[in-house]
């Protein structure tokens, strides 16, 4: 994966976590030095959970699909967000069930059409809108028809400290792609609207931009690199997440694929902070650490005499 | 009956009544739910077990936040008996409502401490009354106000103090423990207790029975509940990363762990926490936390009972056929669905054994006392990383939430035992790896843990068809060698168990079987038994899968009973399914409504089927 490398983030230090679907085969595809856990339908966030608290010197990816993440597994990746877990959190998208040949998802459009299922009657989950309810402080959508830009969301959302989310929407070629559907490849080349030009930038680099003051928003993460947002022609406040709400809301309505980081607030403990655990890893601790004296088991069965 | 034969009957008890009873009855206390009860049955129980005497406390409680009726059991008996007996030798009636029906359970010649305004009723002229003054004692002591309703409970804490001579300084005693030496505390319900023993001593003349003693201590027993115990065991075992979500009777073992873990395993020089206890969204996403943690080689363990057992059934597949180390305690309660949640019952063992779908055989350890809680809560980690594979814990409300007297708990005697993880110089050695190759021959394959620094470390864990690289396979060759290995490595964790404790009796040709909560009561009726001239044996198991010992044990007799508290005897037919040869000897007696196994009807069954077999 080209962002990691770019990175120079260590295979060996990253675990790839995925629930179960199309999307969740996704990590079996890159980095393959870098331990990778397909678990069960809906439930990866619990799996990231546990492992990133386990080990809290892990980088942690973790892919989901919309019937994974909006459907099964809406009530984890809830929960997920609330906790803060540093985790870079990737949704492909697509609006439609893949693995099991052609049905609705959560995500689908209310009047989108397929093939096996007639008329989708519901109206869809946005999984943007619910991560700014759930206060996750890293909330951003793009389009697998704009490589370029999913790899600079994707390098920013690695060096955010808690849990980032990455809304791809990721065309299913097979089962929703007719040119109506808000999933569709063709739907997202015509309708994106990228409110910015992203970059991100490590903390050594020099920035190498063409432009004119006031054009661009240079936010500095908690690792002092930085990521620089170049205005377009909407002028979106990514540290305002009542803005981001209906940013969502009015494109949403007016049927356009806003695209960039919606979402920003790196204000918020991460879980780690919040369990005020030691720095080295829980995982890697042993009995010396780890098994109380025989005196201090003593002085509690004395309370129980 | 006629009336002289009850006539008859009444001069028969008043006799009996003559002769002193010392250390041996059952004592219930009917209130409400919510009313502060348990600080009074607890000083009870507690100055009992101070004054050496083996007692136990077991609270039978409601659904219900506040309202509803609760009884608390303290039975003591100098032999040591402590099972549950389902008729009460003295009643303390303390709730309206329930005041006639607990005159039934309180058994014929019985003592009944009552709150004066309640009616005496005449339907019970066997019964020695004691009315209780509460009101007046309570205006006597004049408690503050919010604290009026708990202090209540003191008076007939003191009555009973006064009647069955409980040792005044081992109230005291047991109120300090309770309040962790808060003095005004203390007195505040001292004040109410000596008032009460003070009234009784004037106005009660004793017309009963009963007494206690102080008795030779064992200084090295505990009173404690097996929810404790269970929570140190682990604590010792080094868990690192505990999920788990509310549910009743195995909350208060993972809130211990709360209590316990800031003060014994904070960083020494940072004060910084080498664990983590999480309270989980569900089950679903406990085990799945505590899945994620295994992997990545923590000692990582969730608590739940039944209901949560039910929803944790899919992560446990996974992690048995990916092979993840987790501790799973299942504190039993009545089920299925929300059934009775606040009793006990021994209805986990079938679903536990094979949880989830295909095939699955789990490891489970099965817990007694609660000094096994402890023993078995720090075991179950190092069974979990050798085998790479979940391990369950199966208690019960009766032993998780009720105080039971405890051998001391053992500190653990082996080096934790990290299993089978190979360092990045091990890969290096090796030059090669796959995670389910099996290189020695016994089936444990050896693992690496993420963010081992080395390029052969990383490989792909799933719950699909594996081949030894761990790579997606559905070749049924890949399958079947999988799960060859996997079949062999679980048939060596059959050796590394608890043993199961067996007792003899000389000449027996009768055996029983049986295992956690309903110890107390098995040992007790066979006491009755061998009084009746019937010797038997008696095997307890302690894990599953069975030892080779259970084999020989049903060899060796005419017939085995296995008795247990579900309806269908889920023991009895996994010890079927385990040695069908052996099937017909074993015969099945089971008792399931929320009540905890008594000694009397375990007698009365074994008993009875015996003198079936025998007209046979």
């Amino acid at each position: 994966m080209a962002a990691c490398y770019e990175l120079s983030i260590q295979p060996e230090n990253v675990i790839k976590i995925s629930g179960i679907g199309c999307s969740s085969k996704s990590p079996t595809y890159f980095m393959g030095r870098s331990h990778g856990f397909n678990a069960v339908h809906g439930r990866m966030p619990s799996i990231a959970t546990g492992a990133s608290i386990a080990n809290r010197s892990l980088k942690t990816i973790g892919v989901s699909g919309d019937g994974d993440t909006a459907s099964i597994g809406i009530g984890q990746f809830i929960h997920l967000m609330r906790r803060n877990v540093p985790m870079v959190y990737i949704i492909e998208n697509n609006g439609v069930y893949g693995l099991t040949k052609g049905q609705f998802s959560a995500t689908a459009d209310q009047g989108q059409k397929l093939k096996k299922m007639g008329v989708n009657p519901f109206m869809p989950i946005d999984l943007c809108m619910e991560a700014l309810i759930a206060n996750c402080g890293f909330v951003a959508r793009s389009f697998a028809g704009d490589p370029k830009q999913v790899k600079e969301l994707l390098k920013s959302a690695l060096n955010f400290q808690g849990t980032a989310v990455l809304d791809i929407i990721s065309p299913c070629v097979t089962f929703n792609n007719r040119d109506e559907s808000t999933k569709s490849y063709s739907w997202g080349i015509e309708h994106e609207y990228p409110l910015h030009d992203v970059t991100w930038v490590p903390s050594y680099d020099e920035i190498e931009m063409e432009i004119e003051p006031g054009e661009i928003v240079e936010v500095e993460l908690h690792n002092k690199s930085r990521l620089v947002l170049k205005k377009l022609e909407h002028n979106h406040d990514t540290s305002d997440r009542l803005a981001a709400m209906q940013l969502l809301e009015e494109t949403c309505c007016a049927e356009i694929l806003a695209t960039g980081l919606i979402y920003l607030n790196q204000n918020q403990e991460t879980f780690q902070s919040v369990e005020n655990l030691v720095d080295k890893p829980l995982a890697r601790l042993q009995q010396d650490a780890l098994r109380p004296s025989k005196e201090a088991l003593e002085e509690i069965m004395a309370d129980f005499r | 009956m006629s009336k002289s034969q009850v006539k008859q009957k009444e001069a028969a008890g008043e006799a009996e009544a003559q002769r002193p009873i010392v250390n041996d009855f059952t004592l219930v206390v009917a209130t409400v739910n919510g009313s502060g009860s348990q600080t009074s049955n607890l000083a009870l129980v507690r100055a009992f077990f101070r004054m050496g005497i083996p007692v136990c406390g077991k609270n039978l409680f409601p659904s219900n936040i506040q309202g509803l009726p609760t009884w608390y059991t303290i039975r003591v008996n100098a032999k040591g008996y402590t099972a549950n007996k389902l008729k009460a030798d003295l009643l303390v009636a303390m709730n309206m409502a329930t005041f006639r029906d607990d005159l039934q359970d309180l058994k014929q010649g019985g003592v009944c401490f009552y709150d004066d305004r309640l009616a005496e009723p005449a339907d019970r002229p066997d019964v020695i009354f004691y009315p209780i003054p509460l009101r007046d004692l309570v205006n006597e002591a004049d408690p503050p106000k919010q604290l009026r309703e708990y202090v209540a409970n003191m008076a007939y804490v003191g009555v009973l103090t006064e009647i069955l001579q409980i040792d005044n300084e081992e109230i005291r005693s047991a109120l300090d423990t309770h309040f962790g030496g808060r003095e005004t505390s203390v007195a505040l319900n001292m004040k109410m207790i000596d008032l009460a023993a003070s009234w009784a001593r004037d106005n009660l003349p004793k017309r009963d029975p009963y007494r206690v003693e102080r008795m030779p201590r064992d200084e090295e027993h505990l009173l404690v509940d097996g929810n404790t115990a269970a929570a140190l065991g682990a604590i010792y075992g080094g868990v690192t990363v505990a999920s788990w979500y509310p549910i009743t009777p195995a909350s208060s073992l993972a809130e211990t762990l709360e209590y316990y873990l800031p003060h014994l395993r904070s960083d020494p020089e940072t004060g910084k926490a080498t664990y983590a206890v999480v309270q989980a969204e569900d089950e679903l996403a406990a085990i799945g936390m505590a899945v994620g943690a295994g992997w990545v080689g923590a000692r990582a363990m969730t608590s739940t009972s039944g209901p949560g057992i039910s929803l944790m059934s899919e992560f446990a597949g996974l992690a048995f056929i990916a092979e993840i180390p987790i501790v799973i305690w299942d504190v039993q309660r009545m089920g299925p669905s929300t059934g009775l949640p606040t009793r006990t019952s021994q209805g986990d063992v079938l679903i536990l054994r094979f949880l989830s779908h295909g095939d699955t055989r789990h490891t489970l350890l099965i817990p007694a006392a609660p000094h096994e809680c402890f023993e078995f809560g720090w075991r179950a980690f190092d069974l979990a990383e050798r085998f790479q594979t979940p391990v369950f814990v199966l208690s019960d409300l009766d032993l998780g939430m009720n105080q039971w007297v405890s051998k001391p708990f053992q500190y653990p005697d082996v080096d934790m035992d990290r299993g089978k993880v190979l360092s990045a110089e091990d890969l290096e050695k090796l030059g090669d790896f796959g995670r389910y190759r099996d290189i020695d021959g016994d089936g444990i394959a050896p693992r690496t843990l993420p963010g081992t620094d080395h390029p052969l470390a990383a490989f792909f864990t799933r719950g699909t068809g594996h081949d030894e690289r761990a790579i997606y396979s559905e070749k049924a060759q890949d399958w079947d060698a999988n799960i060859e290995r996997l079949w062999r490595k679980l048939e060596n964790v059959r050796d590394a168990l608890p043993a199961p404790v067996v007792q003899r009796m000389d000449h027996a040709d009768v055996g029983i079987i049986a295992f956690g909560s309903t110890d107390p009561a098995i040992l007790e009726a066979r006491e009755y038994l061998s009084d009746e001239g019937l010797a038997t044996d008696y095997l307890r198991i302690r894990a599953i899968p069975f030892s080779e010992t259970v084999e020989d044990f049903i060899q060796e007799h005419e017939v085995v009973y296995v008795v247990e508290m579900n309806t269908d005897g889920q023991m009895h037919q996994l010890l079927q399914l385990e040695w069908p040869a052996l099937a017909t000897k074993l015969v099945s007696l089971t008792k399931n409504n929320g009540v905890p196994l008594d000694a009397d009807w375990t007698f009365e069954a074994v008993r009875s089927a015996e003198e079936q077999r025998h007209e046979r």
